[in-house]
């Protein structure tokens, strides 16, 4: 026998289990014959529906494709309200992804190549589990920011030849958006479609100023760098 | 007042949707999830196309649909899905799917099984998922109105005409009264019920089409549920036909092949099984294709044998079982979507249209959902338009129902446990109703089903609070699956031939007696079967 805990609660769970059954079967076992209220979201059992979303030991997992250990520790997502046990509010996902136009726009008729598709083949294969929004440190400071997936979204449809419109899509992420990310890449680290979001972040980064954006941070660098300026939260210290 | 309400998130209830708001001011889709949650993100194969840039054609589409129906299928609903494939695909490419290009900057296309040349559209390893997701953008785009995490319950029927549902908020265990002009059941299968057997999603339960019997709606072909050959052992994660397509073996313990492994779906699955009822071990074998091909051809299936089973695909032999995948039966439609109640439609996996009569093609699926989404979006959209509003405050008499039913629920004694009864299901109807079928072993399930649905009484709920309680949304599944378990097994009981995916050991041939559907009523509390 082995011990678990699952939102503060102790499990003890059987060793082959451990061993054998991922986090989603252990939690299914639960409910079915040890605790009939513990809530979390399940779908698809094989990490493409993006609903099991958990945290291990503080670190964001698909329960259905995580192997867990004896004294491992899962909690719900963090950045999110909690409902109840692991269930989370997911009420704000689309409203980040209205706000960010993360949508075909106006389609364009320009021939599709085949390295055209494959360069959205990877961004396209998010599955909304919010992991990446959990993970990011920007939420502790600003609730409105557009986050991760939507961002990656929007470079998924900025990066999509079947789209004219870019410029919109660029201005929408302006406040509260590309410039708010500190690139920290924590996001990266989560995403179990391992999506390189922070590259995207950079990327539309980059678009943004060839559309005559600037970093609104650099605006803050009037007085030059001899004053002793202090950043704040800089985990890549640069 | 809504003008078309989408039981369902899927592809199927997200295209009805966007179709429907062509015309429509007030669509409204209702999910028992969330909409990307949904059991299409699955859909790994492709979407069958006649683009017309091959020397394939619509009549051969016809001719291989027809053949893998198995002389029950319906001649109109599947002349219209193939003779609407290049604009389904095109509507796909269109609204931002990322179909894959061959070297030409053509959709590229790739050979299924039972197919004769290559048909199926496919987004690199993720074809369902990047339709779904897609559908989703554009939803959100149009302004879709989306209440998520709310299970049907019942539909509100006057005069044979439907008037709304009662659904239960998840959130907060309350029923909720949604009134709308037209409703459209979007909501998937019923491969769930064959619980711990199955690839399909724990979402996968078929309440709807057990509420639509209830709500006087017929059924049809029930019985008819196909078993995908290859499922990693155990998990029951789908490991794709590809792996058979791309040239994988499949063998027994002592490492020898027993069947042509590209022979259809149900031909190969019964092979399987045979071998494991036997005492042996059915292994895909891809050990011979080498590490390049497989992570070129199958990446997606790479990862998933590693993280569910912990194995190589190019240097071990992986352990798999066949496992329920799709549901041909359902709630009978004609061609426009209409059930036989009036404003009431059906689309996709928990409609039965005849487009896959007695077994599915790959790749069918997935286009079935679209091109009919379209469709009936379309047809219910326009009906709305021909029904006036009706007050909204009307309470009808089976709200009150439903909110008894769950204060009722609350109150059981709970001194069985049903998901105890849920598995054992799962177990039963995996070993007899399942790839192999005699009238013993039926007969013996209908009474063990009889004798279950008798002991709900004494089941229930241990979560007696009402924030997310998902333990009283499993025992209301559980409920509603009870009701599909008996027609199931009513219709396995009936058919007494075999025909594609329905196997009766006992009639072993097609008897042409039953080219027929099997058609299911609730009369009276009572099931009626005929066939038609």
């Amino acid at each position: 026998m082995a011990s678990i805990n699952i939102c503060e609660k102790n499990y003890d769970v059987e060793d082959i289990e451990l061993k054998v059954d991922n986090l989603l079967s252990i939690l299914l076992n639960i409910k079915a014959s040890k605790n009939g209220s513990l809530a979390f979201r399940s779908g698809c059992r094989s990490g493409v529906c993006g609903s099991c979303a958990v945290t291990v030991n503080g670190v964001e997992k698909l329960a259905c494709k995580t192997k867990i250990n004896e004294n491992d520790i899962v909690k719900p997502l963090k950045a999110h309200k909690v409902i109840k046990d692991l269930v989370v509010d997911l009420s704000n996902q689309d409203k980040f992804l209205k706000l960010s136009l993360a949508q075909l726009e106006e389609k364009s008729d320009k021939i599709v190549t085949k390295q055209d598709e494959k360069n959205i083949d990877i961004q396209s294969n998010c599955i909304l589990c919010n992991s990446c929004f959990s993970s990011c440190p920007v939420y502790e400071v600003n609730e409105d920011f557009l986050g991760p997936f939507a961002l990656t979204r929007v470079s998924r449809y900025v990066k999509d030849i079947k789209e004219n419109n870019i410029k919109n899509k660029i201005d929408a992420v302006q406040n509260n958006g590309v410039w708010d990310c500190t690139l920290c890449g924590n996001c990266n680290m989560v995403c179990p479609a391992k999506i390189d979001i922070k590259n995207d972040i950079m990327q539309l980064r980059n678009k943004s100023v060839q559309f005559g954006y600037n970093d609104p941070n650099m605006d803050n660098f009037n007085s030059g760098f001899d004053t002793n300026l202090d950043f704040g939260f800089n985990p890549n210290q640069f | 007042m809504i003008d078309v309400l989408i039981i369902g998130s899927g592809a199927a209830g997200l295209t009805t949707a966007l179709e429907a708001k062509k015309n429509s001011k007030n669509v409204v889709v209702l999910s028992k999830t969330y909409p990307t949650s949904s059991q299409t993100s699955q859909a790994q194969g492709g979407i069958n196309g006649i683009l017309g840039n091959s020397k394939d054609t619509i009549q051969n589409h016809i001719n291989d649909t027809q053949k893998s129906a198995h002389g029950i299928g319906n001649i109109d609903t599947i002349n219209y899905m193939c003779e609407n494939s290049k604009e389904t695909i095109q509507w796909l490419d269109d609204i931002g799917v990322p179909f894959s290009r061959d070297e030409n900057n053509n959709i590229a296309q790739r050979k299924l099984g039972g197919a004769k040349n290559p048909r199926a559209c496919y987004s690199s390893d993720y074809t369902g998922l990047k339709i779904l997701h897609s559908l989703y953008d554009n939803c959100l785009k149009e302004d879709i109105e989306f209440i998520n995490e709310h299970m049907l319950l019942n539909f509100i029927i006057q005069e044979n005409e439907v008037k709304g549902i009662h659904c239960l908020d998840i959130e907060n265990s309350e029923v909720v009264q949604v009134l709308a002009k037209t409703v459209v059941i979007a909501s998937g299968g019923y491969s769930g019920l064959y619980n711990g057997f199955t690839t399909n999603s724990t979402a996968t339960t078929g309440e709807s089409i057990s509420a639509a019997l209830r709500a006087g709606c017929e059924l049809s072909n029930m019985e008819y549920i196909q078993f995908h050959p290859t499922a990693l052992k155990g998990s029951c994660t789908l490991i794709s036909e590809s792996a058979r397509g791309e040239g994988g073996h499949l063998v027994t313990k002592d490492e020898k092949r027993f069947v042509d492994e590209l022979l259809p779906r149900d031909v190969v699955a019964r092979a399987i099984y045979d071998k494991i009822q036997n005492n042996d071990q059915v292994y895909l074998d891809l050990r011979h294709l080498g590490l390049e091909k497989i992570k070129e051809t199958m990446p997606q299936e790479y990862d998933l044998a590693l993280e569910f089973s912990g194995l190589y695909l190019d240097k071990d032999l992986i352990p798999i079982q066949p496992a329920a995948h799709y549901t041909m039966g359902g709630i009978k439609t004609n061609l426009n979507g209409e059930t036989n109640i009036k404003n009431l439609y059906a689309v996709g996996e928990c409609s039965s249209n005849g487009v896959h009569g007695a077994n599915r093609l790959g790749g069918n699926s997935l286009l079935e959902v679209i091109t009919f989404g379209k469709l009936i979006g379309k047809n219910a959209s326009l009906q709305s338009l021909n029904i006036s509003a009706q007050s909204l405050d009307s309470e009808y008499e089976s709200y009150s129902l439903a909110k008894n039913n769950i204060d009722s629920i609350f109150a059981l004694p709970n001194t069985k446990n049903f998901y105890e009864y849920k598995k054992r299901l799962g177990e039963i109807f995996y070993k007899d109703v399942g790839l192999f079928r005699d009238e013993e072993s039926l007969e013996l399930v209908s009474s063990q089903v009889l004798k279950i649905k008798d002991d709900i009484k004494y089941m229930g709920v241990t979560d007696k609070s009402k924030i997310y309680n998902t333990n009283l949304k499993e025992f209301i599944e559980f409920e509603n699956a009870i009701e599909l378990y008996e027609v199931i097994v009513k219709s396995a009981l009936s058919r007494k031939e075999s025909r594609g995916a329905h196997y009766r050991i006992d009639y072993k041939d097609e008897n042409r007696d039953f080219d027929k559907q099997t058609i299911v009523k609730k009369v009276q509390n009572n099931i009626t079967l005929e066939f038609v």
